[in-house]
Parts: structure tokens; C-alpha cells; sequence
């Protein structure tokens, strides 16, 4: 069974066709890129995969569950990050924590607080107001929020933006033993392309809506005759005829 | 879903233990109001005798109760407007909380805010103005329930239009609870209101509840008639507002208003 299972799926606002007729699949225990420039179509998909918006037309299963029809419990077993989504500015990390551990009925909740305190390295924070910490710490927290359920899927929108490179290394790596230790899909929306390369086993390129090209990031890079990534997303960025 | 709904008022509650201006804000108003309109009564029968005393009376007891409905709606849409103005909303409605349970929490908040926001009113009545809204008796219970299922429903109303209109609403979590006074007949009777205006008084529950609280303080007793009529247009116009949410959720995940709630 697939964790994601898209297929037809289109999007379409009086004036825009945000996604037009795209189908990808994400098996258990791999992480999938979604690239595109701004207005590509990456938050629109993410945001149909979360069931936040009804698609126009096609079909979104994810972890067997069809999204449309069963939509809270495919919610129970995934999960989503985003830095421009925020938690409660007043309550304290441990509280926000708290609270999501509650929505998510996760069992020995301060067992588990303890624990992703530990790998994201909030046990100073724990007390503090999330509204106090600066934006990487925030991101510590969503990411942490993110994991509370141990999700068998997990979106992730710009995971490491507004991390400093340290930390940002530090948090890839927390997402790839979380891959390898729970065997969980990964969907990652980001514009760091090195992050891209190293964790991504496959990519979806998006323009206007539309899978432009696909493959494993290595692949693209040989398909293209580039160095990296980062030169296959502008080549397609930049690229009249894709 | 229980585990959900006491993970939602666990949130509210954290929030007003750090925020003293928030727990101001509950018992704010109706302690103002109790004082200008207990001057007020008092004022009335003092200068005009006895009989003036049971209107008086009618009055205390109108902005009590009438607060009742008040921080009933503000109760619930203020504790949706907090998850707006802490851009919360996108992760809860991509957690397993279902909409309706939000609003049971949310209701839940709002029952608790509205009886430690009444209390110090309903203190200051007691001693400043010897007055005792309890010695209605169990009445009393009976329109307070009313009055704070007709807030729910008003309420739901207002989110459904946050739904559609966005943060920009907002304005009329505040007003449109007020704006419905003039027809809730709190402080005067139905018939004082123009013949054209009645029939859409008759349609809300306060005007009944209000000429039942009047029957009850003029000591005919509880009037049954008017407390079935509230009830069943509460159940009608509560009816409606689960419809009208309903139907605004899905239209917002159609139009991807979800996304752009807070702007």
C-alpha cells in the first residue's frame, strides 16, 4: 500500500488552474521532493493532500484511505510542518506540545515530549512561551509538533528554512533516521536544493501546475547534463518549452 | 473525541492562565454594565416609589441575563478568533479535530467564560443594589440556558461568515450580537415595539425568554408558553446555524479560503 496515491488531480479557481491533471505515488519509507517556483502548484498540492482543500477533480488516497470520503483517519497517521503556520504565541512549548499530543490521542504523551525534546534539543525551551523563540527554534518546535504522532507520513513545507546551517544539517539528519528508524514516507516541498539532493529519492518538478519531469535527483542531474539541483530547477524555471 | 475536545480546552485554558488581560476582558463589561444600569434602577425607584421598584428589578435582571447571550457568542467566536490571530488554525484543521468537535470545546469555553465573567455582576447586584437574581428560582436556570444556546448560535453564525469573508469580519464578532438588542426585547415589552417590528422580535427566543423573565418577576410564575416558544426557536435557529457552518466549511475548503483565513 502507497502512503500517497494521487492521481487526476486538478485544481481549478474561477481565474487559475493551480493543478492541472497530476498523478505521483510515495511509497512507505521514501522521501519525495516537490520542486517548483512560486505559483507552481506545490502548496496547492500539499494543501489537497492535507484534505484543507477540496480538489476539482481525481483521487487522493493516502495510507489507504480515500481523502475525500475518510479524511480524519488518514489525519490520525500523518502529519505536517510549515514555518508559515504557527503554534499558540502565549502557551509554552511543553503545552503546545501537549495540546497536539491530545488532538493526536498520543499515548504516554510525556514519555514522547521527553523524547522529541531530546532530539530537537528543546529541553531549555520547554518552559518557555513559543512566542518568545526565534524563528529557528520555532521551526524546531513545528517540526517537533510535527513527529508527535510518529506519523507513517509526513508533509513537509520548507523544513529547514530559517534554520541556521548547523541546525538545518542537524534537523535533515533527524529526518532521515526518522525515515529509516520508522520506515516513513516523507513528502517535502523545499527550495534548498543541496536538501533536495541529499535526502530526496525521488523529485517531482511542478511548473504551472503541471509535472514538468520526475526522477531521482542523480538522474535528473545526468538526464540534464548539469552539476546539481540547483541548475535542473532553473534550466526547468527558465525553460520556455517545458 | 473526548481526548480531542479536552485537548482543545486544555489549550484555552494555558491561554488565560498567562494572560491576565484576557481574564480582565471576561468580567470587563458586564461588571460595567451592572454598575451603570444598577445606578440606573436604582435611581428610578428611589425617585419614583415602590411600583417603579419591579421595574427596577426587570432591569437588573435584563443586563444580567442579557449578558448571558452576549459572552455566550463572544465566548465561542472569540476562541475561534484566537486561533486566527495565532495562525493555529492550519494545524488544526489538518489534525484529526473535527470541526464539530472545535465547536464543542469551544462551547465548553464559552459556558465557563460566561459564568466567571457574570459573577462579579452578579456579586455587585447582590450587594450594591440588594438584589438576587437567584430568588427567581430555578427559572432562572432555564433562561440562562437559553440565552446561552441563542449566543452559540449567533456565534456559529459569525464563524460561518469568517469562513466566507475571512479575518476581515471580524468586526462583527463584536457588533452583531448588539445589533440584535433593540428586537430582544430585554428592557421593554414586545408591545412597546411598532407593530411592523414585532413579528421579527417574536422570531428571536430573547423576546420570549424577556416576557418570561417579566411574568416571573411580576410574580405570575414561570410562563410556560413563552420558555416553549424560546426553546423551539432555539432548536430551529440552532438548526439552521449547524446548516449554514456546514455549509460554509465545505465551501471554503472548495475555495481554498482555509488557506488565507487570517488575512
Amino acid at each position: 500500500m502507497e502512503a500517497i496515491r494521487v492521481e487526476n488531480l486538478t485544481k481549478r479557481y474561477p481565474h487559475t488552474l493551480a493543478v492541472d491533471d497530476i498523478s505521483f505515488t510515495l511509497a512507505p519509507g521514501q522521501i519525495l521532493g516537490l520542486l517548483g517556483g512560486n505559483g507552481a502548484g506545490k502548496t496547492t498540492t500539499i494543501a489537497m493532500l492535507l484534505g484543507l482543500l477540496v480538489p476539482t477533480s481525481g483521487n487522493i488516497t493516502v495510507l489507504g484511505r480515500d481523502m475525500a470520503m475518510d479524511r480524519f483517519a488518514a489525519l490520525a497517521r500523518m502529519n505536517f510542518s510549515s514555518p508559515y503556520i504557527a503554534l499558540p504565541a502565549r502557551l509554552t512549548v511543553r503545552e503546545n506540545l501537549v495540546v497536539y499530543g491530545h488532538l493526536y490521542n498520543v499515548p504516554n504523551l510525556n514519555r514522547r515530549i521527553g523524547k522529541l525534546a531530546e532530539q530537537f534539543n528543546l529541553g531549555a525551551l520547554l518552559n518557555r512561551p513559543a512566542g518568545e523563540l526565534s524563528a529557528g527554534q520555532k521551526t524546531r518546535v513545528a517540526l517537533a509538533k510535527s513527529l508527535i504522532n510518529e506519523p507513517e507520513l509526513l508533509l513537509l513545507d520548507e523544513p529547514t528554512a530559517s534554520l541556521d546551517p548547523d541546525t538545518g544539517d542537524y534537523v535533515r539528519g533527524v529526518l532521515e533516521d526518522y525515515r529509516r528508524t520508522q520506515g516513513a514516507a516523507i513528502l517535502l516541498a523545499s527550495h534548498n536544493m543541496g536538501e533536495v539532493e541529499r535526502l530526496c529519492d525521488n523529485v517531482l518538478m511542478l511548473k504551472t501546475g503541471r509535472i514538468v519531469d520526475r526522477g531521482p535527483p542523480a538522474e535528473l542531474i545526468a538526464r540534464y547534463g548539469r552539476e546539481d539541483m540547483e541548475q535542473v530547477f532553473l534550466h526547468i524555471a527558465r525553460s520556455e518549452t517545458l | 473525541m473526548i481526548r480531542r475536545i479536552w485537548g482543545m480546552l486544555y489549550r484555552h485554558a494555558a491561554m488565560y492562565r498567562r494572560s491576565w488581560p484576557r481574564l480582565a476582558e471576561i468580567a470587563y463589561w458586564p461588571t460595567l454594565n451592572m454598575l451603570i444600569w444598577g445606578f440606573t434602577s436604582t435611581y428610578i425607584a428611589t425617585a419614583h416609589g415602590a411600583p417603579r421598584a419591579v421595574a427596577a428589578g426587570g432591569l437588573i435582571s435584563g443586563v444580567l441575563l442579557w449578558e448571558i447571550m452576549l459572552r455566550g457568542q463572544l465566548g465561542v467566536t472569540i476562541g475561534f478568533l484566537e486561533e486566527i490571530w495565532s495562525r493555529n488554525l492550519g494545524h488544526l484543521f489538518v489534525s484529526p479535530l473535527r470541526p464539530g468537535e472545535l465547536l464543542g470545546a469551544l462551547v465548553i469555553v464559552s459556558a465557563v467564560r460566561t459564568l466567571v465573567g457574570l459573577l462579579p455582576a452578579t456579586i455587585i447586584a447582590y450587594l450594591l443594589y440588594s438584589y438576587n437574581i437567584l430568588a427567581l428560582g430555578p427559572v432562572v436556570l432555564l433562561f440562562f440556558i437559553n440565552l446561552l444556546v441563542m449566543g452559540w448560535w449567533v456565534a456559529l453564525g459569525i464563524v460561518s461568515l469568517l469562513f466566507r469573508y475571512g479575518a476581515g469580519a471580524e468586526a462583527l464578532a463584536w457588533t452583531i450580537a448588539f445589533g440584535v438588542t433593540p428586537l430582544a426585547c430585554v428592557y421593554y415589552p414586545l408591545t412597546a415595539l411598532p407593530g411592523w417590528l414585532q413579528p421579527f422580535a417574536q422570531a428571536l427566543p430573547a423576546a420570549h425568554i424577556f416576557e418570561g423573565l417579566r411574568s416571573a418577576l411580576l410574580g405570575h410564575g414561570m410562563d410556560w408558553r413563552q420558555f416553549t416558544l424560546a426553546t423551539g426557536l432555539n432548536a430551529a435557529w440552532a438548526l439552521a446555524a449547524i446548516l449554514v457552518f456546514a455549509g460554509e466549511f465545505r465551501r471554503a475548503r472548495v475555495r481554498g479560503a482555509l488557506l488565507a483565513i487570517g488575512e
